[in-house]
């Protein structure tokens, strides 16, 4: 698994430096959004035919969403925790000045 | 929004396929997603390369600035690991690495499922899903508890596209330029950090 997480960073790290070399070219920045959306929605599609055809998942469906549910309100308040300190000791004090 | 709307119907269109078993078993048999993967990886690397106005924003800001994601993401993982704990079948590196998807529901679910399992890829993804639905309904109760960073920490990944309106609308115009930054980086960072998260099983 590590090597394959390898991969997938190095060939994103390969398109920045491709990006970085392009450069500003409104038309290839165009197609490559596009492409980027259609695949995508090509996972995405692929990732709801997976789940359709697992009945392990389509039989806990509730219980799933209840995890995602609680995971994200774990997730959002602690990063609104956080945001606030960040907020009170670094941005609030310089902007009274 | 459009986005995630177009988004979740293929996602759906997929689940119906699925359910209704009308598809040829040659689909469901070849593991052609890792190589959409690589190329969805190649493709977000080019737009971060191509995306000169990011790059020009991230090197005009103030140092200060950098706290606003790593808030994001200490508070993300901090509050996930916290309800990992009430999960019984949710371990803690599955619960950061859904938590680092700061709301880029699309990319965290499909590498969570390639790396990891379905199951935790469709967490991820509703998961995802409701971080931006919550921040566009509830920044406005956020920030007046928490801060004008509240609706940028909330959205994560989302604030400097879908969420950022009603970030600009709660906060300020000034704190346009924080989100994007923030967003940038939490981008950025959810296909490094999603799977060393999941190195933590």
């Amino acid at each position: 698994m590590l090597q394959d997480i390898i991969i997938v960073l190095a060939i994103m790290i390969l398109g920045m430096g491709i990006g970085l070399f392009i450069g500003n070219r409104p038309k290839i920045i165009k197609i490559v959004g596009i492409l980027t959306s259609f695949s995508i929605f090509l996972l995405l599609f692929l990732l709801g035919i997976g789940v359709g055809t697992n009945d392990k998942i389509i039989n806990n469906l509730h219980t799933i969403g209840i995890q995602a549910l609680v995971l994200t309100l774990g997730a959002i308040f602690g990063s609104l925790v956080c945001a606030w300190a960040t907020y009170k000791f670094f941005f609030q004090t310089k902007k009274s000045d | 929004m459009k986005g995630s709307l177009i988004i979740l119907s293929f996602f759906i269109l997929g689940l119906i396929l699925g359910l209704t078993q009308f598809l040829p078993s040659s689909l469901l048999e070849g593991d052609f997603s890792i190589y959409a993967l690589y190329l969805l990886m190649f493709l977000v690397g080019i737009g971060i390369g191509t995306d000169r106005d990011s790059w020009k924003v991230i090197r005009e800001v103030n140092i200060k600035i950098v706290l606003v994601p790593l808030s994001v993401i200490v508070g993300s993982l901090i509050g996930v690991s916290a309800i990992s704990v009430l999960l019984s079948n949710i371990n803690f590196g599955e619960a950061m690495a859904v938590g680092a998807g700061f709301g880029y529901y699309s990319l965290s679910s499909v590498i969570i499922t390639e790396f990891h399992s379905e199951t935790l890829g469709v967490i991820a993804l509703l998961s995802n899903i409701i971080r931006e639905v919550l921040t566009l309904l509830a920044t406005p109760i956020f920030v007046r508890y928490f801060g004008k960073l509240a609706g940028i920490a909330s959205g994560g990944a989302t604030a400097m596209d879908t969420t950022m309106p009603i970030i600009v609308q709660y906060s300020g115009k000034e704190y346009a330029i924080i989100a994007v930054f923030s967003g940038i980086v939490l981008t950025v960072l959810v296909p490094v950090i999603v799977p060393i998260t999941l190195q933590f099983l």
